[in-house]
């Protein structure tokens, strides 16, 4: 093994560790902060693939990246926080014991899945890409258990993490994929922000479980 | 091999610098780990020698045995002593091939571990005080999922290095050839966690706190005083260098001398103080910028540490099977 792949693969190792982390905090705090450096590491992975693929393109996913998820994002995240007063600990839709397992299994899957599928690719890239399949899985854990929007938000940005690495790990990738892709996040990011606004002026509260008494009422 | 009997003298001499410094730093390194805590906190802190101070304090002092103990009071600071010294000698320090290396199988030394635990735990319970008996319970709870959590990460150094003993281990990975891969991540993180718990240091221990209710390694030896307590106290040091060895032999193998090989051996002792004081320095920072977690949030604590060693040796398998 080449010190690019060892490089590679420890990014991607930690970026995982992230995704998991995520899933066992209980404070919005530590939850922004574990995004935030999940964020950086992508941005390393970013650079350093540019740097073994000589991809100018990869650069620029590594800047985006930078800029937009690891300094802008977490900036807004924790402005939501402050502005919003939120009380800091996250409820959680089930027992974090469980959700831990559950994200364990859903890694399992990732791998049991991703490796038979990609029998002809190159072999190097494989390992990656079931990191990248396990930290998109991830982010829908949290997404899933969590019943603080904000936190939901978080475990999203996490998935489209994992998007972002399987992107720069395969070579040939279209920029203006990963481009638009940055894009999306941010104005996704925006709506939400509004949406939060809103729920929080109906429910004074940003926990989801107002809107599914809503939903179960107007059925 | 002609010259056998010089590598037999070697290793001995070798086994026996390593006993003696392993017992001589270990109160040193304690030191270390107060004063750049104290540092940290922009206090001036007690000297590095304190902890020899307290020790021959303790020994000058007269042991009280309370009147509800049996007469086994005495047995249990001796057998945590006695079972951390061994452990200790075990973990190869500033080199590799000692004498002992043979015994330094991973499974002995959870043996060990725990024979040193369950004599602490019976030492709390021993005068019937409630929390003795609390920090026990207590002790028992979170040792459950630490030594789960430590075979975990067991299985995957094992199918890395091909080796259950510590040097065998501190030398497949020496070489290099092992690379960096995911899983020695996973497995990092999980044997810090429960090294943490293990040393009674700060996310789920606090060494320094006087509160009785929140106490766990301290609260099972407040009974204990003079010699008693130096035994306690000793291994509690011996445990903090232990840990540290452990942690270094397996993640930090670079520059380890050859017990064989007289020439290395500066070399390796350098490097050792070199590694103890940076591992002191960074649990000193680490302890500062976090906060003691909830008791019954450290079971999850650890089971995350089980559940990330278990993804090391899912990720050793997808390694393997690329592989090939």
């Amino acid at each position: 093994m080449t010190l690019t792949f060892s490089l590679a693969h420890l990014m991607g190792g930690i970026l995982l560790l992230c995704g998991f982390l995520l899933l066992s905090q209980r404070r919005l705090a530590a939850m922004i902060t574990l995004y935030q450096v999940q964020a950086f590491t992508l941005a390393a992975a970013a650079f350093w693939q540019g740097y073994a693929q000589s991809e100018v393109n990869l650069y620029l996913t590594g800047l985006i990246t930078l800029a937009l998820k690891a300094v802008l994002l977490p900036l807004g995240l924790r402005e939501i926080v402050r502005r919003f007063n939120l009380t800091r600990a996250v409820e959680t839709a089930m027992p974090m014991a469980l959700s831990m397992l559950l994200g364990v299994g859903l890694i399992g899957i990732a791998v049991l899945v991703v490796l038979p599928t990609t029998m002809n690719a190159v072999s190097l890239t494989r390992e990656d890409l079931a990191i990248a399949l396990s930290v998109v899985l991830l982010g829908l854990l949290v997404m899933t258990s969590r019943r603080s929007a904000l936190a939901q938000i978080i475990g999203f940005l996490s998935t489209e993490n994992g998007l972002v690495l399987a992107a720069i790990g395969m070579p040939g990738m279209p920029f203006v994929a990963e481009f638009s892709v940055a894009m999306l996040v941010l104005l996704a990011f925006l709506v939400v922000g509004v949406f939060l606004l809103r729920i929080r002026e109906h429910f004074d509260t940003l926990d989801v479980t107002g809107i599914e008494d809503i939903e179960r009422r107007g059925r | 091999m002609l010259n056998f009997p010089l590598v037999f003298v070697l290793r001995l001499v070798a086994t026996l610098l390593h006993a003696a410094l392993v017992f001589a730093v270990a109160p040193l390194l304690l030191g270390v780990v107060t004063k750049c805590r104290a540092w940290a906190l922009g206090r001036r802190g007690p000297p590095f020698l304190q902890p020899y101070h307290h020790l021959y304090k303790c020994l000058r002092k007269s042991a009280l045995v309370p009147e509800t103990a049996t007469e086994l009071f005495a047995v249990w600071p001796v057998a945590v002593f006695l079972a951390t010294g061994v452990a200790v000698l075990l973990v190869p320090g500033f080199c590799t091939g000692l004498l002992t290396a043979p015994l330094s199988d991973f499974i002995t030394l959870i043996g060990l571990f725990a024979i040193a635990r369950a004599a602490a735990m019976l030492g709390g319970l021993e005068t019937g005080f409630g929390f003795g008996g609390a920090a026990a319970g207590r002790e028992a709870l979170f040792s459950v999922f630490a030594e789960a959590a430590l075979l975990v990460v067991l299985l995957g150094f094992v199918l890395l290095a091909h080796s259950a003993t510590v040097d065998g281990i501190s030398v497949a990975f020496a070489t290099g050839h092992i690379g960096i891969s995911v899983s020695l991540g996973f497995a990092l993180a999980a044997l810090l966690a429960v090294a943490l718990t293990e040393t009674g240091r700060i996310p789920t221990d606090n060494p320094a706190g006087h509160l009785e209710l929140a106490m766990v390694h301290e609260a099972m030896m407040l009974e204990y005083s003079g010699r008693f307590l130096l035994l306690l106290d000793y291994a509690a040091m011996l445990r903090l260098l232990l840990w540290m060895d452990l942690t270094g032999t397996i993640f930090l193998p670079f520059g380890m001398a050859r017990a064989d090989d007289i020439l290395s051996w500066p070399g390796g002792l350098l490097l050792w103080v070199v590694k103890l004081g940076a591992m002191a320095a960074v649990l000193a920072l680490f302890e500062v910028s976090t906060a003691k977690m909830r008791v019954f949030r450290v079971p999850e604590f650890l089971g995350a540490a089980m559940l990330l060693g278990i993804l090391a040796g899912v990720f050793l398998f997808v390694a393997a099977r690329i592989g090939s």
